[in-house]
């Protein structure tokens, strides 16, 4: 693939970036979350459509690279190219063997399922992928939909195979079963790209591997010759585009207390781990870790979206068992939800109504049934004053204004509903508050988050930009399959401890 | 006593038989249309404009097969105007479904009131029907023979229709791929199944079915045509393709459970019962839902026989997931 | 070249103007082509449609406003049904149950005109007997619909085929209840119940112009008010447009869920009482004619706004009522207004698409460097 340009509203995700996979080689692609891994091969298999740059496939009539066009996704399965997505592809209510078989034209119209049934347990001993072609998806533990995933790619002779971070969702023992059926394949003739930014797998299985951040290449390496240290650097080395100094107050009161949290998701995987953490008043407590081990359930047990199977929480002190969301949010607790468009904002209603979310209960906004229009407007037109919200007005639809303004709004929202109603414990959920900001905005967002909490409120920070974490937190929580590996004081630990840590490792 | 009761239910059968076959191919249809996730309200319309137009066609050419032709034929152009502005323009299917019934009821009546000989309403003329078939040997068979082998042709068709659109949706593979895009649309997508074409398709057949169930009415179970001549049975289909959990063959059961409601009460009335008709015909309505709940609530059931995940939602592949 | 499709940003509200006028131009365009095909004239025809929608000058002048007041007697039950699914749909809840609604409605208000006085309630004042009325019909409409919003929050059930189930489930009830249980003895044969006594009757304005007219006005003007001013209205549209920020918000989906079903189901139930109270005075045959379904049409086509589903109600109760002049005096079918209402539905639908995306024309080179 060479100069691939991809442009979301708004967002250039992709930036000319070349990529060179061997044939029979398992390649390792990483980069931190939002660097373009998944969308470059989204551009491979015809999901998306580059703005420019080309596609060239080895051809094994001429033995030679030739050019090809990708535009839809039939067009990469005829050019012998198969992802495995990370949200799985499976058709719920079909068996394995029917998923299988999905989207092949068959000569015949009755499907023969007898051979292909046959077919399918023949590829599956071949790889060390044996599962029941009869079994319906949904009776099948994500492991092994994992691995229909994977078949239903082999059986329709897919030369290359993109792996979207398939060890997410595996347990260590998968994985490692993951890594053997990779390496046979790989054997077998096989290409496979590996997305990852779990580096010990990178390592472990991968024979070359790039790095790409912010939707740049950033290397290209043999991993034989590589580090985790390295490999580390590249990812997360970023120049450093703003200088805001932790808050230097001593910490006060516990604002949260979390004491032996355990969380199923609803899959019944348990998604956090007995986890003990507490932030206190003038306190910034970071947590890190690669998306997906827990960070967003901590998020939401900490706001009430979801209540805890196991152990207590409490807010300020106030034991929180079996309240609702309405109940955090009056004990004094303000998220900045990870997805700001699908959870932060409703884009279809104006910024005054999403800036009085939080806040519309008050006496002052609704005393009785009816809104105090007047109020309300002063008080969204202060909001978009104060935090340099750039928007034609308050009647504009929210999902009209860039990134960095609907940003500004869950901001102003979520920091002014709990200094206006409850002042005493307030406690702050960050999560990703700066992802897919630009610098400045970024700056004016962190900027406020440690202005806050140099009045007294205490902050849990998630965030995958272990820059942010290190500059503004005291502490820093890493997180890794559901638990809490380390805490960690910001000022003595570097961004590569980090990333060993987030990988698994301990220091 | 005894053989009184098996003739009375032979009878009953009968009038199910007559009174399901429409419904039998409007629910088909809508099986058809909603597998592939697209959810059609407008069934009702569908099938009043087959049946008007049907009749109108085979009066006027004094043909059957033309009449038939034509009301299948107006039944997918309906179906295509919901494809046209639910799949492409993405608007809403439970809306475009609604104003097609309004539609097809509006126009339905207009083109009865003026489509007779020069300008003169349909209403009350006589023209071809279906006529009823006797199978040899078979129809004499004792209570059954009559009332499966004494049949018009559109309900003989169905013997072979039914099985085969079962046999088709659950063995083969365009029938995999229809599931397929009605259950996870993204899927069948990434595996080179044209999504937007499928929908379509499936959709357009559905209006075929629906015509064909009115065409049924006015050819042959109540000859002519009148104002209200389908008298809900669009809804019915609709109602019925939850109740037979979009399965073709438990279809049938369903149809003749709804046609032979009627006609039980009926014959309930003539050996005196006094069980009110109208709780005898809320009875596939509440059953519907009972079915609903059931396989709504508990999540195996679901994953077997329930709706299509995909059902009533718009897709477009494009989206930063 | 190949055309290209993008989402518009904000689409002017003049842009608005000339897609809406242009869609309901065609509507009329299309119904106009309708009746060219089978031999009719469409301008006589639509002249027509209009002089018994509004009747005309000279009959105004002599203060004649019979096509007036009856387009308006039309309009009431519409715009109230219009009002009762529109609240529903601003929550994203689809409620195509109000049909029977309405006629569960009726029951209930008929069930108190008929039978109130066998235990004592009757009072001599019209006033507090409507208003009695008028409660049991929210009352019965309300409980009506909770059935399928229970069975939303609490088993996931789809609303949508539940509250179209019930509309059947209600209207067959409502016939077994006239054509047999509360059969008027002395009514000749007829179906229908016996006619209320004159203190369940809701008073006149003009001509047959009831005040339920009033009834809808307010119903109407609460509803805006509701939905626009105050602290439910804002929970509705939270949890209309994005259910997950709701949750986040702290706003209790399922009770308002079950709220809000009440509520719409007690103002179809509404429509229903001030149809028997003002109209037939009884129940019978020609309650359930549809309303349901065309407020459905109607609401949608108001973008859910109070304020616009009033006017709305009253140019599609005015195209009905056109519909019957016609049959009436030029002999042709009535349901000319069908068409039109349901063509209209769709050129809106499809303008939809024009306001909602732009459409370029592009020279079709995927390389091109950006």
């Amino acid at each position: 693939m060479e100069g691939i340009v991809k442009d979301f509203p708004g967002v250039r995700a992709l930036d000319h970036v070349d990529f060179i996979v061997n044939r029979g080689e398992i390649h390792g692609l990483l980069g931190e979350n939002g660097a373009g891994k998944t969308t470059l091969m989204s551009v491979l298999c015809g999901l998306y459509r580059a703005e420019a740059g080309n596609v060239y496939l080895h051809d094994s009539n001429s033995n030679s690279e030739k050019e090809v066009v990708i535009s839809t996704p039939r067009d990469a399965i005829v050019c012998g190219v198969g992802m495995v997505h990370q949200h799985f592809r499976l058709v719920q209510s079909q068996t394995v063997l029917e998923n299988c078989i999905l989207g092949i034209q068959g000569s015949n119209l009755v499907v023969d399922y007898n051979a292909i049934e046959n077919d399918i347990i023949e590829l599956g001993k071949k790889y060390g992928m044996e599962i029941n072609p009869e079994a319906y998806i949904w009776e099948l533990s994500v492991g092994e939909q994992q691995r229909v995933e994977i078949l239903k790619m082999l059986y329709r002779d897919a030369e290359i195979l993109i792996m979207d971070e398939p060890t997410a969702v595996l347990t260590p023992q998968e994985a490692r079963l993951l890594g053997e059926t990779m390496k046979r394949m790989a054997i077998e003739g096989k290409t496979i790209v590996f997305i990852t930014h779990k580096l010990d797998e990178v390592i472990e299985f991968t024979h070359r591997s790039t790095v790409l951040r912010d939707g740049k290449n950033v290397s290209t390496v043999e991993t034989g010759n590589t580090t985790k240290r390295e490999l580390a650097n590249f990812m997360v080395g970023r120049d450093v585009v703003f200088s805001i100094v932790r808050p230097n107050i001593s910490p006060g009161n516990y604002v949260l207390e979390m004491r032996g949290v355990s969380v199923y998701d609803s899959r019944g995987v348990q998604a956090l781990k007995d986890i003990d953490i507490d932030v206190k008043s003038g306190e910034i407590i970071g947590v890190a870790g690669v998306s997906g081990n827990g960070q967003k359930e901590l998020a939401e047990v900490a706001t009430g979206l979801v209540g805890c199977n196991n152990g207590s929480i409490y807010i300020g002190g106030q034991d929180m068992r079996g309240c609702s969301v309405d109940g955090f949010i009056k004990a004094g607790v303000s998220h900045i939800p990870g997805d700001r468009i699908g959870v932060g904002l409703a884009g279809n209603l104006p910024v005054s109504d999403n800036l009085i979310l939080k806040s519309y209960q008050i006496k002052e906004i609704c005393g009785g049934l009816l809104f105090n229009k007047r109020f309300v407007d002063e008080y969204v037109d202060r909001l978009i004053d104060e935090y340099e919200v750039v928007t034609p007005g308050r009647d504009t639809l929210a999902r009209n204004l860039s990134g960095g303004n609907q940003q500004k709004i869950v901001l102003a929202r979520e920091i002014e509903s709990t200094y206006r109603c409850y002042d005493d414990a307030r406690l702050i959920v960050a999560v990703y508050p700066t992802r897919g900001l630009d610098v400045g905005a970024t700056e004016f967002v962190r900027s406020r988050l440690v202005q806050q909490c140099s009045e007294g409120a205490g902050i849990l920070l998630v965030s995958d930009d272990l820059e942010e974490i290190v500059a503004i937190s005291s502490r820093i929580a890493v997180m890794y399959s559901g638990f809490i590996v380390d805490v960690v004081q910001a000022d003595c630990v570097t961004l590569e401890d980090l990333g060993m840590l987030m990988a698994g490792e301990s220091l | 006593m005894q053989t009184v009761d098996i003739a009375f239910w032979a009878s009953v059968l009968s009038i199910a038989m007559a009174a399901g076959t429409s419904l039998v191919y409007a629910t088909v249809g809508e099986i058809f249309a909603e597998k592939s996730g697209v959810l059609n309200l407008g069934v009702e319309g569908m099938m009043i404009m087959g049946a008007v137009s049907g009749f109108a066609a085979a009066y006027h050419s004094g043909n059957i097969l033309a009449g038939v032709v034509t009301g299948s034929m107006v039944g997918g152009l309906m179906a295509l105007i919901h494809c046209f502005v639910t799949i492409t323009l993405l608007a809403d299917q439970v809306v475009s479904g609604l104003a097609i019934t309004l539609l097809g009821g509006g126009l339905a009546s207009f083109l009865g009131q003026r489509l007779g000989v020069d300008g003169t309403p349909l209403v009350g003329l006589i023209g071809p029907r279906l006529l009823q078939i006797r199978i040899p040997y078979l129809s004499d068979i004792a209570y059954i023979g009559d009332v499966l082998f004494n049949r018009d042709i559109m309900t003989y068709s169905l013997y072979i229709v039914v099985p085969l659109v079962a046999f088709y949706i659950r063995r083969t593979r365009p029938g995999l791929f229809l599931r397929a895009v009605g259950e996870n649309p993204q899927a069948a997508d990434v595996m080179g199944v044209d999504v937007v074409k499928c929908r379509y398709f499936y959709t357009v057949i559905g209006g075929v079915f629906a015509g064909l169930g009115g065409v049924h009415l006015s050819l042959s179970y109540t000859p002519g045509w009148t104002e209200s001549i389908t008298g809900g049975r669009g809804w019915i289909a609709v109602a019925l393709v939850i109740f037979a959990t979009w399965d073709p063959i438990r279809s049938v059961v369903g149809a003749l459970l709804f046609g032979g409601v009627n006609a039980i009460q009926f014959r309930m009335q003539a050996i005196g019962t006094n069980v009110p008709a109208a709780l005898l015909n809320m009875l596939p309505y509440l059953l519907t839902i009972v079915v609903l709940v059931i396989i709504t609530y508990f999540e195996g059931l679901r994953k077997k026989v329930g709706a299509p995940d995909a059902l009533g939602l718009p897709y477009i592949r494009e989206e930063r997931v | 070249m190949k055309i290209s499709v993008e989402p518009r940003i904000e689409a002017s509200s003049g842009l608005r103007f000339v897609v809406m006028s242009t869609s309901i131009l065609c509507a009329f365009m299309f119904g106009g082509l309708i009746m060219g095909i089978v031999g009719v004239d469409p301008v006589d025809t639509y002249v027509a449609m209009l002089e018994g929608a509004i009747g005309r000058p000279e009959y105004w002048s002599q203060g004649q406003f019979y096509s007036i007041t009856e387009t308006l007697v039309k309009a009431i039950p519409l715009m109230i049904t219009s009002i009762a699914v529109g609240v529903a749909f601003k929550m994203l809840f689809w409620n195509i149950g109000a049909e029977g609604q309405l006629v569960v409605g009726a029951i209930a208000g008929s069930g108190v005109a008929l039978f109130a006085k066998d235990y004592g309630l009757q009072s001599p004042y019209a006033g507090i007997n409507v208003i009695l009325m008028c409660l049991a019909g929210i009352m019965g409409g309300g409980l009506w619909a909770l059935i399928p919003a229970f069975l939303k929050t609490r088993f996931k059930v789809n609303e949508i085929i539940t509250t179209l189930m019930f509309n059947y489930v209600a209207i067959l009830w409502y016939q077994y209840l006239f054509n047999v249980v509360w059969k008027d003895p002395e009514g000749m044969g007829f179906p229908g119940t016996a006619k209320f006594d004159g203190v369940w009757i809701l008073g006149r304005i003009s001509g047959r112009l009831h005040w339920g007219l009033g009834i809808a006005l307010f119903s109407g003007l609460l509803v805006w008010i509701i939905l626009d001013k105050s602290k439910w209205g804002y929970e509705i549209r939270v949890i209309g447009q994005n259910i997950k920020a709701a949750v986040y918000g702290g706003i209790d989906v399922n009770g308002n869920v079950l709220k809000v079903m009440l509520f719409s189901g007690g103002l179809a139930g509404l429509a229903g009482t001030v149809e028997v109270s003002g109209v037939s005075y009884s129940l019978q045959e020609g309650l359930s004619v549809g309303y349901g379904y065309t407020a459905i049409i109607v609401s949608w086509l108001s973008r859910l706004n109070p304020i616009a589903i009033m006017i709305v109600s009253v140019v599609f109760a005015g195209i009905m009522v056109g519909g019957d002049q016609i049959q009436m005096t030029m002999g042709l079918p009535s349901s000319v207004a069908y068409v039109l209402q349901g063509a209209m539905l769709f050129f809106v639908l499809g303008g939809d698409f024009f306001v909602r995306y732009r459409m370029t024309l592009t020279k079709g080179q995927r390389h091109a460097d950006s």
